[in-house]
């Protein structure tokens, strides 16, 4: 029988082939399906991948296979509950309209959901400082620094 | 209201009676492919006439004796009270499908909610051009209204035979039609009684003017946001199908580079690869992506070496004037021409003749090309991100030699395009290697691939000759653009004598559609070249371009923009001016103001604050139509300060992010706009024209920041140097 190398995924074991070598991001999609992660760059210029690991906005592009085994990692399927209710920062993002194409979208969700778990109220400048490595072509920086915004204000009225 | 409105409704047709009705024997046949499949409930069609037929509809069915009614869009209510409309524009992050719901959702007189838009599947919706030029707001929402407007008319109709009541006291609201004297009232779906209803409708019958408008008109978030922010919408490199392989191409080292040989045996070795060769092609297909990146490093190809004397990115602009091509002239008014423009230079006070230059830039979609490929015997299903989903289906026709009934392209909402998205290349290689390994495949172009392989904005030169006397009147103005484009090069002033021309250039980079195509280099050396004017006679450049304007709409925007900017209100800091400019295309008119920082000894240029003002007529979605506006401004910064392809011998150097420098959130400045609502003007597009002002505008506040023009997009790519 092939190893195996297991890790956690929004919660739940995974058991995956071990091929350490190979880039988390692929292993999501096409392993686990969790195609909510996007390829753009492949060299964590642009964050269209950006997942947690242990709570870390990581690019999934560049992160190997192996550097994740018994890790916990989160992806943009991981933030919305069970019941549907979405995250904060997912919640700010629909109703600041803040994307376009919308390619972009969960990567930067779960960089902002990252940045308000380690630091509640960020200035503008932490924002944008925090998200300088995720890449909007589209141009809709400045509703995503109005949804971060508005979801930390949210967050602080005890909403989650 | 429908001229077909008092003509009964032909009821329970079999699809292939279509053709036999009065209304719909215009009909192009082969569109009653797209009814077979509708089932009940009513159906509206909406013809369109000869010219945007020849527009929105297929050019290449020459030689037919008869102009083709062609279907331009339709509307079905289902049984179930389902609306749906169908078109074959496609969603590339403009939002077109929350501005075509709001535009049925009015008609209809339901939340906009309740509309669900088919988009880009060539089996399922209307032949359609493809979604470029701005033209889905003033085309296919008109059509849209009209289809729907036509529904409504006939669900009153019915319901006021059902009832046998007055029609004139049916009314349509939240979905369902109601007899308020006597309490009556019917969902739409329930009006048909499992019949099937068709009607047809021409398109210039009048829409909904927009002081009428009830959803459209308002601020709509996207209607399917929520799949977005998710991540549960799936893109055309998301979609998997059963058995589905991975594909990669085998890309030459450089352009014009040609394959001289080829040992596959390696990767033909390795478990579960197919090695496929066409002539040049050579793709792999495997069980994963791994694989088939080994597969493809297993080959060993041998390319012929690269030809000596390619253009660079340093030595293009001196190819262009060596190698041109016939000029194309601008009709001139009278007393216009090259001849004229030598008179008026002589009785001018002020001469400027400059030489511009524009490098190629990338659109870099955040979604790279990709498609899915799937045979089933000889028919032929593509899931791609394309601008063009029937122009796809052309490519894979001509590809493949099949017919046009046996190739399907299904376009998901795509990860953007700005105009790069025009073509089918890896719809074509996906459907090669699924062709030869028997199994869907999907193929994702890389970064480097989507940089090296896809298409460029034009680069070019623009030469100028223009002039002015002392009293701020235009004189001449002579504006050769080459091998950039013709677009907005048309200036909103009045000028004595014109001579505007293009001149054609075989471009040694692969080059295509961007984003307002031309009109950002033609905006750019425009304005650039009137506030030089502006300054030699010492004229305010607000003042001088206010005097000259000749378009009542784009003073409207510059007044707006200069406005709410503060121009001439407050003086620029040290090291910092400020700058403007404006101008038109596509039915849309843009002012821009900018103000830069430079500091000249690091060279670092700061856009500090950016206005622009914005007006296309009627809004249809103020929310979005800001979200547009201001995604130009961030995507035009880019072009404007620091976006370029490098490139010599034929290879593309700046391949990746991180060699090709994008906005990012920290190159942002403070961005206000300003959108001017026209109520008594058909909406047009606005996804292209609010780019064109905003590099002229950081042009100009480099000039007053340092008194140094700079006539080169990018303006700054190393930062500032002191130079022009």
């Amino acid at each position: 029988m092939a190893r195996t190398l297991e890790f956690r995924v929004n919660g739940d074991p995974r058991r995956v082939p071990a091929e350490p070598d190979r880039p988390l991001l692929g292993v999501l999609r096409d392993e686990l399906g969790l195609t909510g992660s996007k390829y753009g760059c492949g060299e964590g210029q642009c964050g269209a991948c950006t997942v947690l690991i242990d709570g870390t906005a990581t690019r999934s592009c560049v992160v190997r296979l192996g550097n994740v085994a018994g890790k916990e990692v989160t992806t943009i399927e991981g933030l919305e509950s069970d019941d549907g209710t979405l995250h904060p920062v997912q919640q700010a993002f629909l109703d600041c309209d803040a994307l376009q194409c919308g390619y972009c979208t969960p990567g930067m969700i779960v960089a902002s959901a990252a940045l308000l778990a380690e630091e509640p109220e960020p200035t503008r400048e932490r924002i944008v400082d925090a998200l300088r490595r995720n890449v909007c072509r589209c141009g809709t920086y400045n509703r995503v620094l109005d949804a971060v915004a508005l979801a930390s204000d949210r967050m602080k009225g005890g909403d989650r | 209201m429908s001229r077909f409105h008092d003509r009964s409704l032909i009821e329970d047709l079999e699809p292939e009676r279509y053709e036999l009705l009065p209304s719909l024997a215009r009909v192009e046949l082969d569109r009653r492919d797209f009814l077979r499949s509708v089932g009940g409930g009513l159906v509206v069609l909406c013809l369109l006439r000869g010219s945007s037929a020849q527009e929105s509809g297929r050019g290449r069915r020459s030689g037919q004796a008869e102009e083709p009614r062609e279907v331009g869009a339709w509307i079905r209510i289902a049984e179930d009270g389902t609306i749906s409309a169908f078109t074959g524009k496609v969603e590339v992050g403009q939002n077109a499908r929350t501005s075509l719901s709001q535009a049925v959702a009015d008609e209809l007189r339901v939340p906009i909610g309740s509309v669900v838009i088919v988009m880009g599947d060539t089996d399922r919706v209307p032949y359609d051009r493809g979604t470029f030029g701005s033209r889905t707001t003033p085309t296919m929402a008109p059509q849209l209204r009209r289809a729907a407007a036509s529904a409504r008319a006939t669900l009153v109709g019915l319901a006021a035979d059902r009832w046998g009541v007055d029609r004139a006291e049916v009314g349509v609201a939240d979905g369902r039609v109601s007899h308020p004297p006597s309490g009556r009232s019917l969902g739409f779906g329930e009006l048909t009684e499992g019949r099937r209803l068709v009607d047809a409708i021409e398109e210039e019958d009048e829409p909904t003017p927009p002081e009428r408008w009830q959803v459209a008109g308002k601020d709509a978030g996207k209607v399917d946001g929520r799949d977005f922010v998710t991540g549960r919408h799936e893109y055309a490199s998301d979609i998997s199908r059963p058995g589905m392989l991975r594909g990669k191409v085998l890309r030459p080292p450089h352009y014009g580079a040609t394959l001289e040989g080829i040992d596959a045996s390696n990767a033909e070795a390795i478990d579960g690869v197919t090695v496929v060769r066409d002539g040049d092609f050579i793709g792999v297909a495997a069980p994963d992506e791994a694989t088939a990146e080994l597969a493809l490093s297993a080959l060993r190809p041998v390319w012929s070496e690269p030809e000596e004397g390619r253009p660079s990115d340093s030595s293009v602009y001196d190819y262009f004037k060596q190698n041109p091509g016939d000029i194309q002239r601008r009709d001139e008014p009278e007393g216009g021409g090259a001849g004229a423009i030598d008179q008026a230079l002589g009785r001018s006070d002020a001469v400027v003749e400059s030489r511009y230059r524009i490098a190629y830039i990338a659109h870099a979609p955040l979604e790279p090309r990709a498609a899915v490929a799937e045979w089933d015997g000889d028919r032929l299903t593509v899931w791609t991100g394309t601008q063009r989903p029937f122009g796809v289906r052309e490519e894979l026709i001509d590809a493949f030699g099949l017919s046009e009934e046996s190739v399907r392209v299904v376009v998901p909402d795509t990860g953007s395009g700005y105009g790069g998205k025009h073509t089918g290349e890896a719809a074509i290689e996906a459907a090669r290697l699924a062709r030869a390994s028997g199994r869907p495949v999907k193929l994702t172009w890389t970064r480097p691939e989507e940089f090296t392989w896809a298409y460029f904005r034009p680069a070019g030169v623009i030469d100028a000759r223009v002039a002015c006397r002392d009293d701020g009147t235009l004189t001449a103005w002579q504006f050769h653009n080459s091998n950039s484009g013709a677009s907005g090069i048309e200036p909103p002033y009045a000028i004595e004598a014109r001579d505007l021309g293009f001149v054609r250039v075989d471009s040694p980079l692969r080059q295509g559609s961007y984003r307002a195509l031309a009109a950002t280099a033609n905006h750019f050396a425009r304005e650039s070249l009137i506030d030089d004017l502006a300054a030699l006679i010492g004229m305010d450049p607000l003042a001088f371009r206010l005097k000259n304007l000749n378009v009542d709409r784009v003073r409207d925007v510059l007044e707006a923009a200069a406005d709410r900017f503060g121009w001439g209100s407050a003086e620029p800091g040290p090291g910092r001016g400020f700058g403007l400019a404006c101008g038109m295309e596509k039915g849309g008119y843009v002012a821009s103001c900018a103000e830069v920082a430079v500091d000249e000894e690091s060279g670092r240029v700061d856009v500090v604050r950016a206005v622009t003002a914005f007006e296309c007529g009627a809004i249809v979605n103020p929310l979005h139509l800001h979200n547009q506006v201001e995604g130009a401004v961030v995507q035009g910064l880019g072009g404007a300060l620091f976006e370029r392809i490098r490139f010599e011998g034929g290879t593309i150097l700046t391949d990746r992010f991180s060699r090709y420098r994008l906005p990012r959130f920290t190159d942002l400045p403070s961005i206000e706009i300003v959108l001017l609502d026209r109520p008594d003007l058909p909406s047009s597009g606005a996804g292209e024209t609010p780019i064109v002002a905003i590099a002229p505008a950081i042009g100009n506040a480099i000039r007053a920041a340092t008194g140094v023009r700079i006539r080169s997009l990018p303006l700054v790519p190393e930062g500032f140097r002191g130079e022009g």
